[in-house]
This record gives structure tokens, C-alpha cells and sequence, in this order.
């Protein structure tokens, strides 16, 4: 099958590759560019395991042709940190303790930073809206959601973040 | 929203511990949220393969013809395995300690048993590719007729789900057909008890549904060794059954894992591995396996459904003093965990409670549907549910305050438990009270000064004269009367599918009468004997003189167990579990779990050194427990 | 056409550990040359927290700070056999080992840093912070690293140690069922408080108060983890879980999470948790396995709470608003109970 050439920004680095026709952006995310953040759950995007950024906006990455990438800027988590240091949400599910088996956490993260890059003072109902389609089976929810307003609430009281 | 309540139990523990009680940062936290936790399918191999299977649409149905030339012929493809490529296709996963016997193939041969039964795989470049051919496989198959209801499947001309067990019923101690469970008389307690509750409870089956499905991938290494990176939660249960059924060498399997998107049990069964590695070793390349989540939903094992009628005999008082049990746990089309299920959930009846007689008899059920396994709570959810909510229909019908009625009947430290072994430990009673405390749920006084350290043991830990049977012995259950229809039971509102229906490619087949989504099916016709407000149909009795399966324990002038006489001579034939000291180097303290008394007897010799009956072992006796694991026919 | 409230309760107990026992575990425990300390294992972390929780244990054990410790598992080349993560057993089972592990490296470093020191190994303890020091002198010390390089290097000693815990298989009677079935039993409690609508026939849960027993909390924030997602999961199972939504018969099984229902995080209910500690003789440091047995008190507390709300027993899991819609109306009403307690 003939393949399409694809040049898109990963995590702030310029990649090319050539895709399949069909293929889709987590297949290549993980098994192409070697980018093992992102999981599958379902590949029916009903988990949000593979959300991802794409041009700013959460994108469900099972469900988005690879081929249709050429020319956007991609974050996925290995990306949202600065260098080593951690992003503030990975700081905050660390000490909430808002993760178990781990698997849904990258999705978890990738939502929650959509979240507070467009609405940095949300209430409680704007954060179980944001992650409302990042299905956990473990945490039953309620330490990622404190998680996701203690980072909100440090930001909103005045101190700078990334 | 938590706390510890430190104060209770205070002086059995030591506080002052260094690192533990600390609320240490969780060694993968960061790995977890840097999305580096290395899960099975974090890795990269060059020339990576996929495999995915042709699965059977029907029930139940003979296979009459496979034809994969199609599919062998498509792009990409590298491999097609059918039955014949396994080297050892039966196996049944506790057969790795010697329990239960060889019952499911990896690929299906001659027949397949639920929709979603694997018949052939396929290994080629990309998953797509693997689908494509699958699609391209034709299978001729005869629909044979089938069973969902497991009560249906007891009956004497139910199909034969598995033709290991042909009576659909796991097979016990080589003798029974279901678990029994006998203390005391409930016969007797029945007549002279003030009120009987019964009712009927189901369990439907649960998906674990973790966020990562069952997956691994199996890849040659460099030493003629295949390395399988796997999300199973038995290391060793999968290398060791990939071994048997493959036939080769554990030394030539390197199984890596360790970090699980979610597991509660799902994980246990070893469905991919095997077929993995397998492809592994006849393509040379690597071979990644890994169920989509419709597999997932419908495929890869869920908890059993369960299915269990309680019958309760209570004083007036709130004392239980009878409590009956029948227990049907469905396991689906093959084994694999639900044979200990059974075994597990006898044991934990009556609940925690101490009722001076009980009675159970558990049967580990065959259907024509997914094979069921284990799940959070395995053997005991299901039955806790029922337990719990007869609690209250127990309070109810003695005009109890529930908490109440289950603080009287609570099990205490030295009690004697329905499996003859003593309470230890407890903290029923405690969790009870705060739990009603905090939800400002009044109770008595008398019942706030209960303790779990208090009022046990004494009478209260004898084992009481018991009432046994050889009923339902291994295949009683589809002997038939002479001439006649012998079951005597009313036709269930669902029916099976007449077999000449032919049925749409994967999907179930039609019913003739849709089951209305709330009302019990009724098995057996009688009333129950208490009758609450009619909040629903009627339920079915449980009633043991109309039913084939269950017959009632003989009047008390038959059979009494002789373990409970007191001449030295007959405790001699005591058959309860032998202590094995010194097995255990647990520093914690002795590890022989908790001790059987007969204090009311003057202990005599023979008692303090029990003899075991071999052949009342649920397993036998041997020593190479793990001979298929470890060597005795590798090459 | 009304919202009735209701509450129901529930108490469990749980069989720690694999039924009938024949579940060995097992595990290695060495020190590399600067005192720190490697705990290798075949056991599975499936988010239960199973590397920390033995993270733990082997540095109460060995005496020295977790940050030294480090739990490497799963690997079947050089990690000893382990039965499983299932059936609680981890802690237990795993828990135990690790400690008879841990117990004999500590006794070789013990003996190292004794050699050093020219004193009874007797007479020496460590502080947990690195340090070994004689009892009453604690200036008569010697670092974890110091000891460990010792008796690597000088004294020709391997500070490792090995452990394995077994409980040995109990039978089963067949017409008694008498067997030993496990060593120790975790407990729970629980009160759930919902509204049922009378005309839709859904159950709001409004809060869950609950009293769990777990032995000794080893961690007290990974017992939490467990509690709060176990009792989700329990609620889950109690109102949406299906994977046979018609059983016994197969028609319209979910495929997907849009079919398989499971609350989400708008649906979280605050839950008040009490963690009781009763100690259990044979578990490491007495702590018993909280991981399934969670869930298990919320299932039929909700079914007892949704006979006080209205009057209906439903008997058949999962508690849908059909079922409930179906026992309204047989029984011609909401019929409310008293609030109990």
C-alpha cells in the first residue's frame, strides 16, 4: 500500500515520516516516532488513553489519521515538562497520589493541561467536565480531580507557571 | 476524607514503626506520570508482526471444515495457525498445581463452545492486514444446539458444554458434583425456628475492564529463548503454561512484566501468550498479540455470573440458627478459575457470622458462554451480596434494626466457623459500630458495648453434631427415571434456540422469549414460604425434596459425622486437614492458619495427631507439584 | 412522582491470600557495594501499589531509609518465583518473604558492621536513617554503606539474603466441606445514603460512609488509593455493570465504554472512610491486603438502600432504573421505609 509522507512538529522537534493511508496517529506516535506516551485503550475513543495536543487542541489520537498531520504541532506528555523539570499537573498527581496503575495518566494529563492552558480558574464542575472522557478504573477519580484544582488554585494565587 | 482510627486495637499493635505507616511517595509514580512505566507494549521491535484470531459466531457448533487458503494467499500475511500447529492443545490453567484436568484447547478442534472461541490465528505486517485475512477465512460449521441457564445445564438432557465434564458440572473430590458444606442439622433448626426467610439472588457477569487490555509480545532472543513482555498477573502461571502447551523447555522462556494497566483478575488467564509465542517461534519474528476492547468486552474473561438461593431459619430474637445455601456459579464454556471459585466461596459461607448450623451445596457450572474467571473479590462478591441483602430481609421479618440484627449474629475471636475452623482476628463488630456511628445510625447501647474480643468461643466453638449425605455424586444429574421426565420443574420463561435456526455471523443468536429484565425465572414452582410485601413476582423456593440436583440432608438418625464422637478410637478417623509444621518460614509467626478445637471433648491422643483421608483430597498427593513447570517430560 | 432518599448497610469480611494456600512467594534481597539495597521479585504491580508496598516492608525490615531500597520486578530470568498478583495474596504472601529476605541481608550487614566495629552483632542497631550504631553508644557507629562496602570488599561476605513464604495446602473434606480456607480475614462496614426517582427509576448515590479493617495500614496514602477506587468500583458494579446486560441470554453485550457503563468523575460520591487496624499474627507487620475486598460491602448496600427508598428488592445485580421502574409498578408505588437507625 502506498505510503504518504508526513511532516509535522513533535513535542517542539521537526519530524518526517511516511505513514499508511488509513493509519492512525497513535500507531504512528508510538511505533513510528518512537513516542510510547500515549496508550491504547480502546481504539474506539471512548478511554482517552491516547489523547494527545494537536495545534493546542485535545485530540483523540486512535481516532485521528496520521496522514492528515502533515504541517501540525503535536504534544503528547513527554513534551509538557521543561526539560527534567516536571510539569505542574505530573508534580500534583505525584503528591495527590492520583494514579495507580498508571495507564490512563498520560490521557489524564494531556486534558487537564487543555484545561488549564484555556481556563486557568476552573471550578470543580469545568475539571469533571475536561477529563469527563478519560475513562480511570482505578483512582475512582476524585484525587485527579484534586490534583487538577490544587494546580489551579497555586496558579491563581499568583505564582507563575509554565 | 480518611481517617484512622488508632485507638481501636491500639494494644495489639506497635505504632512506632520506622518506614512502615508512612505515606511514602509510590516508587512508579513518576514513571507513571512521565508516561514512562514500562507496560508490556512499551517496547520496540524491528520486523514487528500482529496477530489476531477468527472467532466462532455460534454457541456451540461442530467444526466441519476449515479453509484458510484465502487468507494465507493475502498481503502481508506470514503465518496462518490452526489447531494442528499447537503441540499440546488442552490444558486447563490450575493444571500447573495439579488441579482439575486438561479441558480447552488454544485453537478450537472439532467444536467450538461460546462465541468468541478462537479457531484460527493470523500473523502478518500490520493489524489491518491480520484482519483482512481473518475476514477471508471460511468455516463451515454445523450449529449444534447449546445452553446459557445454568440451572438448564443441570438438567439430564441439557448439551454437553465441555466434554470433559460432560455432566456440566465441575467434578469434586472425584465423588460430587458441587462443593458441599455441612454443620449442624438445618433440618432440625428449620422446624423449631420462629420464622424462615428465603429468597434467590444473581450476580451477572462483570468485565474487568482495565484501561489496558490482555496483550503481550513474544520475540526471539539472540540465545534461542523467546521473550514474551506480558501484561499477566502470574508471571510464572503464564511461563509455565506456555511451556506445557507449547512443549518446550520453562529454561528456553524469559517472561518479562511486572507493570499492569489494571488487572483485577482479568489478567490471570493466559490467553495471548501461549498463541505468541507460538507464532513466535514458527515465523522467527517478533509477534505482538493484543486484544482490541470489543475482545476485551466479550472475549477475554469476565467474573462469573453467580447465582444463589439462601434459606434462612431465625428465633424471634434476631438469633439466625439455620442458614441453607445453594450456589450455582456460572464458568462458561471451560474452567479455568471457576473450579476454585467454588471452593473458595464454600468457604466463606455462612458470611461472618456464627449460625450453629449450615448447609451448602456449591456447584462450579458449565454454559455455552465466555469462560468466566477471576475478579476483584473472586468467589466471595457475588455471595456477599446475597449474604448481605438476606441480612436484611432477616431484619425485616423479625422487626430488627438491621445493624442491629447483624451485630447479634456477628462472628467473635474463638468462634467456631462453618469450615470447622476457629474465629480468629475479627473486627466485624468494630467496623459495624463505626461505620454506624459516624452515619448517625442509632443502635443500642448493649449492641455499642459489643466486642469482637468478647462473648465468643465457649459454646460457641464446638462443632456440633452433623447431619452428612452422599448426595449428588458425579453424574447423578442426568440420570433419568425410568419412562419418565423426571425433573418435575417448570419451563423456565427463557428457552434455547431451536438448533436449526442458522445464525448471523458473531452474533448471538435470537431468543424465543426475551426474559422480562426484572423477574426472577422461575425454576421451581413453589411459594416461598415467608411471603414479604409483594415487591415483586413471586420468587422461586428454594426447595429441596422437588428438586433432582439438591436433595435435602437425611433425617438426623442417619450418617452423623463421626468426627464429632468423643472415644479416641473414632477421632481417629477424624478427617480434618493435617498441620504441616515447619513448612512455612514466616517470621510473622506460624503459618499453619487457624486451629481446629474440639473443646468439648477431653482431648484424647489420636486427636492431636490427625490422620488425613487421602481420598477426601481435593488434590492429590504430589510431590512434583509443579512437574510440568519444572521437567519431568521436556525435551 | 417524587425523589425518595434511602439508606442501606453492609458488613463483609475477606479471605487474605489464595484459597486453601499452596501460593508460594518468594524473594531476593542484596546490597550493592554502597549499602544500597535491591528487593528482586516476580510479583506484579497492576497499580495496587505492589513494588512500594514491598519497597516498604524491606526497609522496615533491613533498617535503613526506603530511598536505599529499590523493588525490581517482574523478570523471569532473575526474579524468583512468585504465584501472582491475585486473591489479596500480595502483601501477605509477597510481604512475608520479602520480610525473611530482608531479615537475612540485615544480619549479614549486621555481622559487617560488627567485624568493624570489633563488637557483638548483638549489640548493634540501626536507626532507619543509614546508621548503625551500638545500643546506648550512639557514637560508636558505622554508615549502612560503610558496613555493606566492608563486607563486600574486606570481610568476603554477601550482604543478600533470600526468603520464601508458603502456607502449606489445606484439603478439603467432601461431604463437610472442612478445609482451611486461609490465615486472616480483612473486615468492612459500610452506609450508603441515595435518592431513587420513583419516576425515572435512577439512583443518586449521595455519600458513602464506611469503616475498613486492613491489619496495620503499611501506607496509609496506597490504603486510601485502594478504598476510595475499590468502593467506585463497588458502586459500578452495583448499578451499571454488564457484561450481559439480559443474562442468562447474550443479546446486546457492550462492545465498548459507551455501552459499558461505569460512573464517571461527575458521578463521584464522597465517601467518608474509617481505617481500623487489628493487627493479623502472620502478615507482615500484620497488615492485611485491602485490594478486593473494597468493593465488596457497596453492592448490597445499594440494594438495601433502594428497599428504603422504595420499596423494592432487587435481587438481580446490576441495580438498573428498568429493574426498579419494573418493582415500582408490580408493586403498584413507591413504597418508603423507615429510615433506619
Amino acid at each position: 500500500m502506498s505510503k504518504v509522507p508526513v511532516q509535522l512538529t513533535l513535542n517542539g522537534s521537526d519530524r518526517s515520516v511516511f505513514v499508511d493511508q488509513g493509519q492512525n496517529l497513535l500507531d504512528v506516535l508510538r511505533r513510528t516516532l518512537g513516542d510510547l506516551t500515549p496508550k491504547y485503550g480502546c481504539g474506539q475513543g471512548t478511554c482517552g488513553c491516547c489523547t494527545v495536543m494537536v495545534d493546542g487542541e485535545t485530540r483523540l489520537s486512535c481516532l485521528t489519521l496520521a496522514e492528515s498531520m502533515d504541517g501540525c504541532s503535536v504534544q503528547t506528555v513527554a513534551g509538557i515538562g521543561d526539560g527534567a523539570k516536571l510539569h505542574e499537573l505530573q508534580s500534583a498527581f505525584m503528591t495527590h497520589f492520583a494514579a495507580q496503575c498508571g495507564f490512563c495518566t498520560t490521557g489524564m494529563l494531556m486534558s487537564a493541561k487543555n484545561l488549564l492552558d484555556t481556563n486557568p480558574s476552573p471550578t470543580r464542575e469545568d475539571v469533571v467536565e475536561a477529563i469527563s472522557g478519560n475513562i480511570c478504573r482505578c483512582t475512582g477519580y476524585e484525587p485527579i480531580i484534586n490534583a487538577i484544582l490544587d494546580v489551579a488554585a497555586r496558579k491563581g494565587s499568583g505564582r507563575h507557571s509554565s | 476524607m480518611i481517617e484512622f482510627r488508632k485507638e481501636l486495637f491500639a494494644d495489639e499493635r506497635d505504632d512506632n514503626l520506622n518506614e512502615i505507616g508512612q505515606p511514602t511517595q509510590r516508587q512508579d509514580i513518576l514513571g507513571h506520570v512521565t508516561g514512562r512505566s514500562p507496560f508490556f507494549d512499551d517496547h520496540q521491535f524491528d520486523g514487528l508482526t500482529h496477530l489476531k484470531c477468527v472467532r466462532s459466531p455460534h454457541h456451540r457448533a461442530r467444526i466441519r471444515h476449515v479453509d484458510t487458503a484465502a487468507a494465507e494467499r493475502m498481503p502481508g500475511v506470514h503465518r496462518v495457525l490452526t489447531e494442528r500447529d499447537v503441540p499440546v492443545n488442552r490444558n486447563t490453567l490450575l493444571a500447573l498445581i495439579n488441579f482439575g484436568k486438561d479441558d480447552e484447547p488454544v485453537l478450537a478442534s472439532g467444536q467450538v463452545n461460546y462465541v468468541g472461541d478462537p479457531v484460527v490465528a493470523i500473523i502478518a505486517d500490520t493489524e489491518r492486514q491480520a484482519r483482512d485475512a481473518c475476514a477471508a477465512v471460511r468455516i463451515d460449521y454445523e450449529v449444534l444446539p447449546h445452553v446459557l441457564d445454568p440451572e438448564e445445564a443441570l438438567l439430564p438432557d441439557a448439551p454437553v458444554v465441555n466434554d470433559t465434564y460432560p455432566n456440566n458440572s465441575f467434578d469434586y473430590h472425584e465423588k460430587y458434583d458441587h462443593q458441599k458444606l455441612r454443620f449442624g442439622d438445618v433440618d432440625s433448626a428449620f422446624s423449631t425456628a420462629d420464622k424462615i426467610v428465603e429468597a434467590r439472588y444473581q450476580m451477572s457477569p462483570i468485565e474487568h475492564a482495565p484501561t489496558e487490555t490482555n496483550g503481550c509480545i513474544a520475540v526471539a532472543e539472540t540465545n534461542d529463548r523467546i521473550a514474551c513482555y506480558t501484561s499477566t498477573q502470574a508471571l510464572f502461571f503464564s511461563l509455565g503454561t506456555v511451556a506445557k502447551v507449547l512443549d518446550i523447555s520453562s529454561a528456553r522462556l524469559h517472561f518479562v512484566g511486572g507493570t499492569v494497566g489494571g488487572g483485577f483478575g482479568g489478567k490471570v488467564d493466559t490467553v495471548v501468550e501461549p498463541l505468541a509465542v507460538l507464532g513466535c517461534l514458527l515465523t522467527g519474528r517478533p509477534v505482538r498479540f493484543v486484544y482490541d476492547r470489543q475482545e476485551e468486552m466479550q472475549v477475554s474473561s469476565p467474573r462469573g455470573a453467580e447465582r444463589w438461593y439462601i434459606k434462612d431459619g431465625v428465633m424471634n430474637d434476631g438469633r439466625i440458627v439455620a442458614r441453607e445455601f445453594r450456589g450455582y456459579f456460572d464458568g462458561g464454556a471451560y474452567t479455568r478459575l471457576s473450579s476454585y471459585a467454588v471452593i473458595k466461596g464454600t468457604a466463606h459461607l455462612p458470611g461472618p457470622y456464627t449460625i450453629p448450623n449450615v448447609s451448602a451445596n456449591v456447584y462450579g457450572v458449565y454454559t455455552n458462554r465466555t469462560p468466566a474467571s477471576a475478579m476483584r473479590g473472586f468467589g466471595i462478591t457475588g455471595v456477599d451480596f446475597a449474604i448481605e441483602c438476606q441480612m436484611d430481609r432477616v431484619a425485616e421479618a423479625v422487626g430488627m434494626d438491621p445493624v442491629e440484627l447483624r451485630l447479634l449474629n456477628a462472628y467473635r475471636d474463638g468462634d467456631m466457623k462453618a469450615h470447622r475452623r476457629e474465629a480468629k482476628n475479627c473486627a466485624l463488630i468494630e467496623c459495624m459500630q463505626v461505620a454506624a456511628e459516624k452515619s448517625g445510625w442509632a443502635i443500642g447501647d448493649q449492641y455499642k458495648r459489643m466486642s469482637s474480643l468478647s462473648g465468643g468461643g465457649g459454646e460457641r466453638a464446638i462443632i456440633p453434631n452433623t447431619v452428612t449425605d452422599e448426595n449428588g455424586k458425579i453424574g447423578s444429574s442426568r440420570e433419568r427415571a425410568a419412562g419418565t421426565s423426571q425433573t418435575g420443574l417448570q419451563t423456565p420463561a427463557y428457552s434455547p434456540v431451536p438448533t436449526t435456526a442458522p445464525a448471523p455471523a458473531y452474533t448471538p443468536q435470537p431468543v424465543q422469549s426475551p426474559p422480562p429484565a426484572y423477574a426472577a425465572t422461575p425454576v421451581h414452582s413453589a411459594t416461598p414460604a415467608y411471603t414479604p410485601e409483594p415487591t415483586q413476582p413471586p420468587k422461586p423456593a428454594y426447595t429441596p425434596q422437588t428438586s433432582p440436583r439438591f436433595n435435602a440432608p437425611p433425617s438426623p438418625t442417619a450418617s452423623i459425622d463421626h468426627e464429632t464422637q468423643q472415644s479416641g478410637s473414632d477421632a481417629a478417623q477424624t478427617t480434618r486437614a493435617p498441620a504441616r509444621p515447619g513448612a512455612s518460614s514466616a517470621p510473622g509467626g506460624q503459618s499453619s492458619g487457624e486451629s481446629a478445637t474440639r473443646p468439648a471433648a477431653p482431648p484424647s491422643p489420636a486427636a492431636a495427631s490427625p490422620s488425613s483421608n487421602p481420598a477426601t483430597s481435593t488434590r492429590p498427593r504430589n510431590n512434583n507439584r509443579f512437574s510440568s513447570l519444572f521437567g519431568t517430560r521436556r525435551r | 412522582m417524587a425523589i425518595h432518599s434511602g439508606r442501606g448497610f453492609s458488613a463483609i469480611n475477606y479471605p487474605i491470600g489464595m484459597n486453601l494456600g499452596g501460593d508460594p512467594s518468594q524473594a531476593l534481597v542484596h546490597s550493592n557495594p554502597d549499602g544500597k539495597f535491591m528487593v528482586t521479585l516476580s510479583s506484579i504491580d497492576l497499580g495496587q501499589g505492589m513494588k512500594s508496598v514491598t519497597r516498604q516492608i524491606a526497609a522496615e525490615t533491613l533498617g535503613i531509609p526506603v530511598e536505599d531500597v529499590y523493588v525490581d520486578t517482574a523478570d523471569s530470568d532473575t526474579g524468583p518465583h512468585c504465584m501472582g498478583s491475585f486473591a489479596s495474596r500480595g502483601t501477605h504472601r509477597v510481604g512475608n518473604a520479602v520480610i525473611a529476605a530482608a531479615t537475612e541481608a540485615r544480619g549479614v550487614m549486621l555481622d559487617a558492621a560488627a567485624e568493624e566495629l570489633e563488637v557483638n552483632p548483638e549489640d548493634l542497631e540501626t536507626d532507619g536513617r543509614g546508621n548503625i550504631h551500638v545500643k546506648g553508644a550512639p557514637s560508636r557507629s558505622i554508615t549502612s554503606a560503610e558496613a555493606c562496602g566492608a563486607a563486600q570488599f574486606k570481610q568476603g561476605k554477601t550482604v543478600s539474603g533470600r526468603g520464601i513464604f508458603l502456607i502449606p495446602t489445606s484439603d478439603v473434606n467432601p461431604e463437610t466441606g472442612e478445609m482451611t480456607p486461609v490465615s486472616c480475614f480483612a473486615h468492612a462496614a459500610l452506609v450508603v445514603d441515595i435518592e431513587v426517582d420513583d419516576e425515572t427509576g435512577e439512583v443518586l448515590v449521595k455519600d458513602m460512609q464506611s469503616a475498613y479493617e486492613v491489619g496495620r495500614a503499611l501506607n496509609p496514602k496506597l490504603v486510601e488509593q485502594q478504598l476510595i477506587g475499590g468502593a467506585w468500583m463497588g458502586m459500578s458494579h452495583a448499578l451499571y455493570e454488564t457484561t450481559e446486560p439480559h443474562y442468562p441470554a447474550r443479546e446486546h453485550g457492550p462492545v465498548d465504554f459507551n455501552e459499558y457503563l461505569m460512573p464517571g468523575p461527575g458521578d463521584v460520591v464522597p465517601h467518608h472512610i474509617s481505617v481500623l487496624e487489628r493487627p493479623a499474627p502472620d502478615a507482615p507487620y500484620g497488615g492485611k491486603g485491602p485490594g478486593e475486598m473494597c468493593a465488596n460491602p457497596v453492592l448490597p448496600a445499594m440494594a438495601n438502600a433502594v428497599y428504603n427508598a422504595v420499596g423494592v428488592r432487587v435481587d438481580e445485580l446490576p441495580i438498573t432504573p428498568e429493574k426498579i421502574l419494573r418493582g415500582i409498578k408490580a408493586n403498584g408505588g413507591a413504597r418508603p421505609q423507615r429510615r433506619p437507625g
